[in-house]
């Protein structure tokens, strides 16, 4: 079969001009929160993991410290871990490709492969949309990181109102359901308790404990909040009809 | 140059907890517990970073142009734009609200 009629690198592929696209948008906000260029790239050949990167900057642009910056940045990429785990039941890498998947393990490209029944195409899918993300990600924070330079006064563009739209983006796909709305509203509601009296930084790191204790004591959902920002599947998947977040919840 | 290092110690974090789910036993991670506490905690996380970028100004709390932001992004994601658009349109908004004086 030809590479290009198969039908989960078709996906992967648009996935990964959907998803790289708004590397431009966290090259930007990077930039303008006074991260240098190579700064702003390290973050994305690095960390890789688009919500780490957004929380790590968002928390420096509003006076957070280095470390608080950091356990947000992990704790958001905690569910990395989670795909990890379940790639590596999919797709059973073997010896050192394991270290290369392991670092295009997000939710897109997690997304794209569990969308698949046939166990080539689950890996095609999960390749172009892992390897196809990276590479534009990366372009688009690059050209993002040079737009926000030539830009001047973040705040006259409106900038910081970027940051905040770009986290209620990052934020809506996982909010489907009573659920996961009673946690955003306990989680806002922590936040804005917390600022006044903790560094900033802080409060964000009392939201996530907030919610990480609503996970772990309350019953429900097992793969809730664990939904891709762009995705693969928007109008259901053609073998069982169901969209990705139907399908995860089987 | 400590930025740098809080950066570098971040993307190694990142990289080592998506391999964890390579080489740690699945028994460890597969607990519905666990994959409910990762999921659970994102949505705390990006609901907080969305408020603090809306009304957080170092300790206080401010109602200023980000509100219109926040607002402006809530309804281009209700009419399904995409990420991009969403973003845009915040920014939008906020430079807007600013130019009419309202800071």
């Amino acid at each position: 079969m030809k590479l290009l009629e198969s039908p989960a690198v078709k996906v992967g592929l648009s996935v990964s001009i959907a998803t790289g696209l708004y590397g431009i948008s966290f090259g930007a906000l990077a930039s303008a929160s006074g991260f240098s260029f190579w700064q702003t790239m390290a973050f994305s050949l690095l960390m890789f993991s688009g919500g780490s990167q957004f929380a790590f900057i968002g928390v420096v642009a509003g006076g957070g410290s280095g470390i608080a910056a950091m356990t947000a940045a992990a704790l958001l990429g905690l569910r990395n871990g989670i795909y990890g785990m379940q790639m590596n039941a999919l797709l059973r890498p073997r010896g050192w490709l394991r270290y290369p998947q392991a670092h295009i393990t997000i939710d897109e490209s997690t997304a794209t492969a569990s969308g698949q029944r046939n166990p080539d195409e689950q890996r095609r899918g999960f390749w172009t949309a892992g390897l196809g993300i990276f590479v534009l990600w990366n372009i688009f924070t690059a050209v993002g990181a040079l737009a926000g330079d030539a830009l001047g006064d973040p705040k006259q563009w409106g900038l910081d109102g970027a940051a905040v739209a770009a986290f209620l983006g990052l934020l809506w796909p996982r909010l489907k359901g009573r659920e996961p709305w009673a946690i955003a509203a306990a989680a806002a509601l922590a936040t804005i308790v917390a600022v006044p009296f903790v560094p900033a930084g802080v409060p964000i790191l009392v939201a996530a404990v907030v919610a990480g204790a609503i996970g772990w004591f309350s019953h429900g959902r097992s793969d809730e909040g664990m939904e891709p920002d762009v995705d693969p599947y928007p109008h259901g998947h053609p073998s069982t009809g169901a969209s990705s977040r139907e399908r995860n919840a089987e | 140059m400590n930025l740098w290092l809080w950066i570098l110690i971040a993307c190694g974090l990142a990289y080592l907890t998506k391999l964890s789910g390579y080489f740690v036993p699945a028994k460890l991670l597969r607990s519905p517990r666990m994959m409910r506490v990762a999921g659970t905690m994102t949505i705390g996380l990006l609901t907080s970073l969305t408020v603090v970028n809306a009304v957080a100004s170092g300790q206080s709390l401010a109602f200023d142009a980000r509100l219109g932001a926040l607002a402006a992004g809530a309804v281009a994601l209700w009419l399904r734009a995409p990420f991009l658009v969403v973003v845009i349109v915040g920014s939008a908004a906020a430079a807007g609200l600013r130019l009419l004086g309202w800071h």
